[in-house]
């Protein structure tokens, strides 16, 4: 493993995708994120830690808008996505555009109950794609990013059911991918799976932040620790400490976060 | 040996518990010997009345060359037309409580309502679809009145059916179509509508078994209790090929045809209202027995 470099040196080093201000969210009254401030860089795998209920999960969900579907929901604040700057939470924003532009991976996998050429085409049909070959293509391209064409490649018109829970969270992969998503988001990709799927979902994130910028919401420290470029440390709403992932498990800056991922309490 | 008081306490236990058993197993019988017997008595006295003859025979005033024919082709048309407006009305109506509508007052309200409907007494939409339908729009006593009545009858069913299907959905199913860039047409078009067919089916399919045997409404809007044609064809040699004129044709159903079989005189007549009987239960198990079988077949083709 190359030496840590330090912070600093590795922010100027690289571009923001997000930049969020002052980030405010609201259940109903319920204040459930308290003034973030954070950056997601680039092609960088970014993980938000912290105990449960400390709204790791609703920060993801902000990024794509996925509070839209439900009523009495709020965000104050500003997720500026880069290159354009545009703020993804203004209200004159389209939730479906933002929803184009990033896409999101769930805690259990959840393929449609269509085959498994269907689950990963259905992002393209939505964006009306109406060529049968380019489909075809765009189809395999993506289960081969997802490490999965050659599990599935003799099946493809099979239920998407009758993969494995591992296989199916690949599946679930390459159907976000085949959108070409800029920032992909993926809420405890793992809870669900065994270890060996885990290992095998963790390589695949791992690869792919060559081409896409990832956000991962964990409650594994030791998964955030090998996966990870940055790791956020939440606690009640708010963000306590963000950092390059080694730094902040070496040595924390706060206390804090300390006590967290040596494990004294959460 | 002597049983400890805590056998003895099991023992009493247990002599509650199939009592229990036993009061529910009279109450189940109760219910499924009233049903047999009736059915088996309508078969004894009424299948030496069932042939050829009697399906393709017009009522008569002879009992021995009285057919059903004008009763099942009538009852045959009319279900189509309530299941015409039936099922898109009230699946498009579940379909916006479940999936459009916000949660609020108005809601709650027109839910309560919904429930409320179902429970109307089915002469009550009669006397409305007297005034509406018959008058009002002059559709006349017509197959089109007798649909559309049994339409109202049985949209209650039908949202309620759609609603309890597309909430049998997994949340999380929406969510990955939301999250990669659905509207809610397409989520609603790709995912709520397939996955929900079966049990809106089943929900259609009971719902227009109780509508083939309903008497008081139909009677109500004046169908003739003895009609011995045909509606006109929905097929023309001629151009365009087809015709809408059976819909304003005056018509029968099966328990109107028993009701009026019932209310002759002569034994001759009973055997015949039993024949009728018989195959009108017939049809509505056999559309339960579809409902059943075609929910089979659709839910192992989904699964979460």
């Amino acid at each position: 493993m190359s030496a840590p470099e330090t912070f600093m040196e590795q922010k100027t080093a690289l571009a923001a995708k997000a930049e969020v201000h002052n980030l405010d969210f609201y259940y109903g009254d319920f204040r459930a994120l308290k003034s973030i401030e954070m950056t997601v860089y680039e092609r960088q795998v970014t993980a938000l830690i912290g105990p449960s209920g400390c709204g790791k999960s609703t920060f993801l969900r902000c990024f794509n808008r996925m509070h839209d579907l439900y009523p009495g929901n709020r965000y104050d604040g500003r997720i500026l996505l880069q290159p354009d700057n545009s703020n993804l939470l203004a209200p004159q924003v389209d939730p479906i555009e933002v929803r184009m532009r990033i896409g999101m991976v769930f805690q259990k996998p959840n393929p449609f109950p269509k085959s498994i050429f269907e689950n990963v085409a259905y992002g393209l049909r939505v964006r009306g794609e109406g060529s049968r070959r380019r489909i075809e293509e765009k189809v395999e391209q993506s289960l081969q990013d997802a490490a999965l064409w050659d599990e599935v490649k003799d099946r493809l018109h099979q239920p998407a059911y009758n993969l494995s829970g591992g296989q199916q969270q690949r599946l679930c992969i390459a159907r976000a991918l085949a959108t070409d998503p800029e920032l992909l988001l993926f809420d405890e990709p793992t809870s669900a799976l065994d270890p060996i799927a885990t290992t095998s979902i963790e390589e695949l994130i791992h690869d792919l932040k060559e081409r896409v910028t990832i956000l991962i919401v964990t409650h594994n420290m030791q998964q955030a620790a090998r996966v990870s470029d940055f790791t956020a440390y939440m606690y009640l709403g708010e963000l306590i400490e963000f950092g390059v992932t080694d730094e902040l498990f070496i040595k924390p800056k706060k206390k804090r976060t300390e006590d967290y991922i040596t494990g004294r309490f959460g | 040996m002597k049983p400890t008081d805590l056998q003895t306490h099991i023992a009493a236990a247990k002599r509650r518990e199939a009592l229990f058993a036993a009061l529910g197993l009279v109450a189940l019988m109760i219910g499924i010997l009233t049903f047999a017997t009736l059915f088996a008595d309508m078969a004894w006295k009424g299948l030496g009345r069932l042939d050829v003859d009697f399906f393709t025979h017009f009522p008569s005033r002879r009992a021995s060359h009285a057919g059903i024919l004008s009763a099942w082709v009538g009852s045959t048309l009319v279900m189509l037309v309530t299941a015409f407006f039936a099922v898109p009305l009230g699946v498009a109506a579940g379909i916006y409580l479940e999936e459009y509508s916000r949660k609020n007052w108005i809601t709650d309200l027109i839910e309560i309502n919904i429930t409320n409907l179902a429970g109307v007494p089915s002469i009550v939409y009669g006397l409305l679809a007297l005034g509406l339908f018959v008058y009002q729009f002059g559709f006349g006593q017509s197959i089109l009145s007798a649909g559309l009545t049994l339409a109202l009858l049985i949209l209650p069913v039908v949202i309620v059916a759609t609603r309890e299907a597309i909430r049998a959905i997994p949340q999380v199913i929406r969510e990955g179509s939301y999250a990669l860039g659905a509207t809610r047409w397409q989520t609603v078009r790709y995912h709520i509508l397939p996955y929900s067919s079966a049990g809106i089916l089943t929900g259609v399919i009971i719902g227009m078994a109780r509508a083939i045997g309903e008497t008081a409404p139909i009677i109500t809007i004046g169908a003739l209790t003895f009609i011995a044609f045909l509606p006109p064809s929905p097929v023309k040699a001629e151009p365009p090929f087809f015709s809408v004129d059976w819909l304003f044709s005056p018509f029968t159903v099966m328990p109107i045809q028993m009701f009026n079989w019932t209310s002759r005189p002569e034994a001759a007549f009973q055997v015949n209202a039993a024949a009728a009987g018989f195959v009108l239960v017939l049809m509505t198990l056999a559309m339960n027995g579809l409902a059943i079988w075609l929910r089979y077949r659709l839910r192992k083709r989904i699964k979460w």
